[in-house]
């Protein structure tokens, strides 16, 4: 696990000292929001706050593995932390850590204003979307890592990660969404299918990290 | 020769498939002609969902093996797969249009195909920007491999939603006319013929583009 904890602390440092990550994340995130709470009328529209968190939060972390993506290939950094003697699965689960973190750190300063853009009262509901946020994160960054890395190695980098990216996500943005959907609906038993989705969830992040974990040499190989 | 096999047998079998669907099968009660769009939606849809699997198992096999024929069938599999979730797609909506009163609805399978092809789509864009041979065959074996797992996945969630698409067979489905069964059965098997057809022709003029692409680099350097 050593190298694993190396790694993570390595973008922390980074993050520390340059503070891209996170600010670009947030700031594109709360962008989002704000257009959409423009765009649409939200007390009329109560069905369309799901989406609206949803499309914030995947947006937002597509940026943040962007900014992961480049953080690596520029000055060939990556071919460095290949050349250290450290398994490729640890190195997959210290990004995919890293990228978990730092995408998590940004979508909890986005809820709040989330919260207070669309009239949400800060009660039980929020901590539920919390939880979600932390499932669907996580399946999202662990493909998203192993997707970033691919297109890594591509000509057109940043263009290529959201073509990957989005439709591989789908089931979990699609679970996120009813997840959030049920927690937000005011109709009484409206909660009572909310494990479908979470366990669907979890079934995702369980697949895909194991799945990346086995195949991430054929990712990095030079 | 196998493939001129392949070939004169779907000469052979497409007359057949169309005499089935248009004449043979009745016409059903309550949506009319339309319905015979059924004959030719159905085996489509059933070889995109082909492709995905090729697609993934040879991804598979080129990660294990290291052998580039295995690469090849991977994105030959997945050209015929975006071809045939588009012509799932369009014949889809020519049938839903007159029967829903609508192009699209979010439903599971609606859905399901969509995002096939989307990551169809999504393989042939990653291998476009990808300019050595060896790096766009590894890359893109990962992509379809991962891509072979999410399909079941996907399906899962889509669950999640209303289902509007009809479900004929199966549990819940109705069953349909014997004349239906046998002439959906010969459409199948008339398309699937089509498949093998397109899908080892593709092959052997990818090995000869690959063998083309070998010589221009020979007689540059």
């Amino acid at each position: 696990m050593k190298p694993v904890f190396a790694i993570v602390y390595k973008d922390i440092a980074i993050e520390f000292r340059n503070k891209e990550s996170i600010s670009s994340m947030f700031w594109f995130g709360l962008l989002v929001l704000v257009i959409f709470s423009f765009s649409f009328d939200s007390t009329e529209a109560e069905g369309i706050k799901p989406g609206i968190l949803w499309v914030a939060f995947s947006f937002a972390g597509i940026l943040g593995l962007n900014r992961s993506l480049s953080m690596e290939s520029d000055n060939d950094c990556l071919q460095g932390l290949l050349l250290a003697p450290l398994d490729r699965g640890d190195l997959y689960l210290g990004k995919v850590a890293g990228n978990f973190a730092f995408t998590i750190v940004a979508e909890m300063i986005i809820l709040p204003v989330f919260a207070v853009l669309q009239h949400l009262n800060f009660d039980l509901k929020l901590l539920w979307i919390v939880g979600i946020t932390l499932l669907g994160t996580l399946g999202f960054v662990s493909i998203g890592t192993t997707l970033s890395m691919i297109s890594a190695h591509t000509r057109m980098k940043e263009v290529i990660l959201p073509i990957l990216q989005i439709p591989m996500t789908l089931p979990v943005i699609i679970s996120a969404v009813t997840a959030t959907g049920m927690v937000l609906s005011t109709e009484p038993g409206a909660m009572a299918g909310i494990s479908f989705p979470l366990s669907l969830l979890g079934v995702f992040s369980i697949v895909y990290l194991t799945a990346s974990y086995l195949i991430f040499e054929h990712v990095v190989a030079e | 020769m196998t493939r001129q096999m392949l070939a004169i047998l779907s000469m052979i079998m497409i007359p057949v498939a169309l005499y089935c669907a248009f004449v043979y099968a009745p016409t059903e009660a309550t949506m009319g002609q339309i319905q015979r769009i059924f004959y030719f939606h159905v085996p489509q849809a059933i070889l995109s969902y082909t492709s995905a699997i090729l697609l993934g198992l040879a991804s598979l096999m080129y990660l294990i093996k290291g052998d580039l024929k295995w690469d090849r069938m991977a994105y030959c599999s997945a050209e015929l797969g975006v071809l045939f979730t588009v012509t799932t797609l369009i014949t889809g909506m020519i049938w839903a249009h007159p029967v829903w009163n609508t192009w699209w609805e979010f439903d599971a399978r609606l859905t399901l195909e969509l995002m096939l092809g989307l990551l169809f789509v999504g393989y042939h864009m990653l291998r476009a920007y990808l300019p050595e041979r060896e790096s766009r065959a590894r890359l893109s074996t990962v992509f379809g491999f991962l891509a072979l797992l999410d399909v079941p996945i996907n399906y899962l969630s889509t669950y999640l939603w209303e289902q509007h698409h009809p479900r004929l067979y199966g549990p819940g489905g109705g069953g349909a006319d014997p004349a239906i069964n046998i002439a959906l059965l010969v459409s199948t098997i008339t398309f699937g013929i089509l498949y093998a057809y397109l899908l080892t022709q593709r092959i052997a003029v990818a090995r000869i583009e690959e063998e083309v692409e070998y010589l221009e680099q020979v007689v540059q350097v």
